[in-house]
């Protein structure tokens, strides 16, 4: 039972904030520095729990948004602005502070080189924080399988680690693709309605090629997105789903 | 309300079971499919955790946290498989 000894009990923990990143006006990145954490799997979540001074506490469960391979453990939050926790996360924190965390957890949206492709990428807003986890996890791990994201926002401000992004495309030859949907730049090239099936026919490989597919975002956003690539012969069993909340948070329940 | 999938109670069910059981299997008690965990239905807000069927939508499990104890309700699983 190996696999079995490998598992730990899923312990609390303290990690000290390293630095904070705004990605965008609505998100920031808090890298973190986990004396005991071991490693994780690309696409794998932890929980945060934050507990008030009168004793009342509160969990969120967030994607990793480093690679296994990175220094250190890093997060990426949206803010909910009326949320409990994620304004707290985005605007309190400050380098050298603690918070209390568990994880790494779930096993069922993970991606590892070994896994292999193509590998196909779906994100809907700050759904592309795991799947961000798996380009890293595939540059680190030099993965050659076919590789593609497509990554739905609102507008290109709304564009989460925009910059390494297009670094991905012009260093690396990623396949990365963009749909905006509310708003574009003057001469926008990428496409910019909400994912249907005429998109997803002209940028998801072939079903015949029997690609991994790892779609994460809000929860109307990830049905319809797996509803379509069904109706293009996609086997339901070789899509990885991941929904969060309408709030569109990476925290589910509430943010 | 919209429904979250199991992945959100990753967390929950390692705490109640020891393990990671995202990828293991449930059998609806109801409809007789059986699905991942992690694409069980889940609301989170309901009193305690609600996680339904994706098949038939009938409920698979509930979690409840309280006073320091984590209670499970699996009446709607016949079977659970997990991977060894």
């Amino acid at each position: 039972m190996e696999r079995a000894a490998v598992q730990r009990r899923l312990n609390w923990q303290t990690a000290m904030v390293v630095d904070l990143r705004e990605e965008t006006h609505q998100t920031t990145s808090i890298v973190l520095d986990v004396p005991d954490w071991g490693t994780h799997r690309a696409g794998q979540h932890l929980d945060v729990r934050l507990t008030a001074e009168d004793g009342y506490q509160t969990e969120r469960s967030y994607s990793i948004a480093s690679a296994p391979e990175d220094e250190h453990l890093e997060m990426t939050v949206e803010r909910i602005d009326d949320g409990e926790v994620s304004p707290y996360l985005t605007e309190e924190l400050r380098p050298g502070d603690a918070i209390e965390l568990r994880g790494p957890i779930g096993g069922y949206f993970v991606w590892e080189e070994k896994l292999g492709g193509p590998l196909f990428l779906l994100a809907g807003g700050s759904g592309v924080v795991p799947l961000r986890a798996m380009l890293r996890h595939y540059l680190a791990a030099e993965s050659t399988v076919p590789v593609r994201l497509l990554y739905s926002a609102r507008s290109l401000g709304d564009v989460i680690y925009h910059d390494e992004l297009q670094r991905m495309i012009d260093d690396h030859g990623l396949d990365i693709r963009f749909t905006l949907t509310r708003q574009q730049p003057p001469g926008w090239r990428g496409y910019s309605r909400r994912i249907d099936q005429a998109l997803l026919a002209d940028v998801a490989f072939p079903a015949d090629e029997h690609p991994l597919v790892y779609i994460c975002g809000p929860t109307a956003f990830a049905e319809s997105a797996a509803d379509t690539l069904v109706a293009l012969a996609y086997d339901p069993s070789e899509i990885m789903i991941e929904r969060f909340g309408p709030s569109g948070g990476q925290a589910r329940g509430s943010a | 309300m919209e429904a979250l999938d199991g992945n959100a109670i990753a967390g929950a069910l390692r705490v109640a079971f020891g393990e990671e059981m995202t990828t293991a299997t449930g059998t609806c008690a109801s409809c007789g499919t059986t699905s991942l965990l992690a694409t069980l239905l889940v609301y989170m807000r309901a009193p305690g955790i609600v996680a339904r069927c994706p098949a038939c939508g009938d409920v698979a499990l509930v979690l409840v946290e309280v006073r320091g104890y984590l209670a499970v309700d699996l009446r709607g699983l016949t079977a659970m498989k997990h991977p060894v």
